[in-house]
């Protein structure tokens, strides 16, 4: 059983909701990203998403896409983010890491050596937002046999055969997005986003998070009562952008970053 | 002009190895549909509709019409005497795109998109551009039939093409400016691609160039394909045979698989597509993904990209803005994999001296992406015998460029 699985089991176990904070590798550069995910673990994170940052950034707003640019400008490779997941799993072996990203990166490195790599270090699934599972037949080649878990998105828009290819195609849990748009938009339809995932479920018996939009404890209260839980990442990525590159962000800054993410932790608590 | 046969735009067949994509849009390894979920079942609508539309006759003939009385087509065939003389050999002739309304190619697809935005219900188009052309034929057409009409333009090129910019909002669109990024073409293509996926609900998608998911590079290569539908016909007219070598710019390449397209089984007919050289293939300055790129993952497709080791996009360099982007359309990258077409680049200063031999020898003040054309096309014409015919498509007017130009000479106007 992935760690994914695991996790994901865990948490049914103990009626509790999964909490994934998503942050872009090297924002604003590489050892404060490690301070950070460290710091999210504290801060009630169940998995991390870790963002592989791209110059082009379409399924973005303008949080993320910043946040993206000034990796970049840090020089944050594909590479890089590996490294910073060898060193995360150097002193936590359980909170699983999700690659999350565009393909030219991945497809410019190669799917067998991507897969390789991200196998190496101790990253656990991959989600790539620019690639259909219908053209994944070669990374999947690459990545299962490595016990690699492909995540997926659903959106509102998403027909009723795709539904279907899409549960197939995924594994350890199916990210949901909440709305038709970019990330860090906000959530307008409450009953579309239910009556969506509770035909989800009659599909498949995956986890369900719902990501998106979700920006502040109330909204993760509304998002996460209706799914497995939420995924949470222009409102930290945010906070992110307040912080001083090169410098060593202090105990405080780290906490003050990740606040957002504990209050959402204290928050979905204790939905049943 | 003869419209376009059903057969000719629906599905590969094995007979016909230049009848693609298929049914995923890949043309060979290339094409594909790389967009985020949101917008799947957007194009996968549009690739239904716009199937279900190209199998009507009445629907070609409402473009025929409008590409007779609104643009004012067939665009002539036109033999550069002096330009012949002067280079001495083939035979130079131009196909004269730039007598279209709204001065350029452009406007051959957004006629065919706006169209299909009408039937399928959508109120608001939206529309990426770079020299501001696409945009131009984008709001010209939006004024036409009454629809609303974002466009999205790199703040660096508005800055390069204010009179179009200004031609579009007299016509009552909207221009966005594009902060992100390198704020040029590629980066409006995000920004329009965020919108669709925003308001997918009521805004139709007019991608200027043959690029972008499954169906556009499809879609945008058939509405183009009247330019050499027009040249095979024109040329069998005029010299009773077809051309020995067709030459067109590429940037996403619509105007040169427009003219390609009809004559690919015409294995006599040698082609070039020309792309932005910029300072020099050597120097890393230009946009010339497949002379001097590599195959990656952008704007829906998998195509001959500019990218760096790391997989970035690499921020690209021409004189012109409408060849100022790291992509290219998939047919053309699967036609230069298989050797059918050859694909070359002319430097910026080749491309400006095309852009003033043109205007004095022929009285043609050419775009100055037409210009890249004129320039290797020329220089193929003087290797060739005086017996050859080189068909040059001169994608659009320069009316546009001349601040460009005029700041490079240090006047201004």
């Amino acid at each position: 059983m992935s760690r994914i699985s695991q996790t994901m089991a865990a948490l049914r176990a103990a009626k509790r909701k999964v909490l994934i904070p998503y942050l872009v590798a090297g924002d604003p550069d590489k050892g404060t990203t490690l301070a950070l995910m460290h710091a999210l673990v504290a801060a009630g994170a169940d998995i991390i998403e870790l963002g592989i940052p791209f110059s082009d950034p379409s399924s973005d707003g303008t949080v993320i896409q910043l946040g993206a640019e000034r990796a970049l400008r840090e020089g944050t490779t594909l590479h890089d983010v590996m490294d910073i997941v060898r060193q995360f799993r150097a002193h936590d072996a359980t909170t699983p890491i999700v690659l999350m990203g565009y393909l030219n990166p991945i497809e410019i490195m190669g799917y067998e050596a991507f897969a390789s790599a991200a196998q190496a270090v101790g990253a656990d699934g991959v989600l790539i937002v620019d690639m259909p599972a219908y053209e994944c037949a070669e990374l999947f080649d690459a990545v299962r046999p490595r016990g690699l878990d492909t995540v997926f998105l659903v959106a509102p828009t998403t027909t009723q055969s795709r539904l279907a290819s899409i549960c197939a195609s995924s594994t350890g849990y199916l990210y949901y997005v909440s709305l038709k748009g970019v990330t860090g938009a906000a959530i307008t339809d409450k009953g579309d986003i239910k009556s969506k995932i509770e035909h989800l479920r009659t599909m498949t018996d995956l986890p369900v998070v719902v990501g998106f939009g979700i920006k502040d404890a109330a909204s993760a209260v509304d998002m996460a009562s209706i799914s497995d839980g939420v995924i949470v990442g222009s409102a930290l990525v945010d906070a992110i952008s307040r912080l001083h590159r090169g410098g060593v962000a202090t105990p405080d800054d780290l906490a003050a970053t990740v606040a957002v993410i504990a209050s959402i932790r204290s928050a979905i608590e204790n939905i049943k | 002009m003869s419209t376009v046969k059903p057969e000719q735009v629906v599905g590969a067949t094995a007979a016909d190895p230049f009848s693609g994509p298929d049914a995923h849009g890949h043309f060979g390894r290339y094409g594909g549909v790389f967009v985020g979920e949101t917008l799947i079942a957007a194009v996968e609508e549009l690739d239904k509709v716009y199937t279900t539309m190209a199998g009507k006759p009445e629907f070609w003939a409402e473009i025929d019409r409008d590409l007779k009385f609104y643009v004012g087509r067939p665009s002539p065939l036109y033999v550069a005497e002096r330009l012949t003389a002067h280079f001495g050999g083939a035979k130079i002739v131009l196909k004269r795109e730039d007598l279209n309304h709204t001065g350029a190619h452009k406007i051959n697809n957004t006629i065919g998109q706006a169209l299909l935005a009408k039937f399928m219900g959508k109120p608001r188009i939206i529309a990426e551009t770079g020299a501001g052309q696409h945009g131009v034929a984008s709001a010209t057409i939006a004024a036409r039939l009454g629809l609303q009409c974002d466009v999205y333009m790199g703040a660096e090129d508005i800055k390069r093409q204010s009179a179009n910019v200004y031609r579009m909002k007299l016509m009552g669109a909207r221009v966005i400016a594009v902060e992100s990024g390198s704020r040029t073409l590629k980066d409006a293509l995000n920004e329009a691609l965020r919108d669709w996926a925003t308001n997918v609900d009521n805004t139709y998608y007019i991608i200027g160039t043959a690029a972008g998911p499954h169906p556009y590079p499809r879609m945008v290569r058939d509405f183009q394909s009247v330019i050499g539908r027009e040249a095979r016909q024109q040329s069998m007219e005029l010299f009773r045979r077809l051309p020995d070598a067709l030459v067109a710019c590429v940037g996403g390449g619509s105007n040169a698989i427009g003219l390609f397209h009809p004559f690919l089984h015409d294995t006599d007919v040698s082609m070039y597509g020309v792309e932005a050289g910029g300072d020099g293939l050597e120097t890393g300055r230009h946009a010339a993904p497949l002379s001097a790129g590599r195959p990656g993952v952008l704007h829906g497709n998998r195509t001959y990209l500019m990218t760096d080791a790391a997989g970035q996009i690499m921020e690209t360099h021409s004189v012109s803005a409408g060849l100022d982007y790291p992509g290219v359309g998939p047919e053309h990258a699967w036609l230069k994999d298989i050797g059918r077409v050859n694909y070359v680049a002319a430097t910026d200063t080749e491309a400006l001296e095309a852009f003033r031999y043109l205007s004095r020898m022929e009285g043609i003040i050419p775009a100055l992406e037409s210009a890249h054309a004129i320039a290797y096309g020329c220089k193929l014409a003087a290797q060739l015998p005086k017996d050859r015919i080189v068909v040059i498509n001169l994608s659009g007017r320069g009316d546009k460029d001349i601040h460009t130009v005029a700041g490079i000479d240090g006047i201004e106007i």
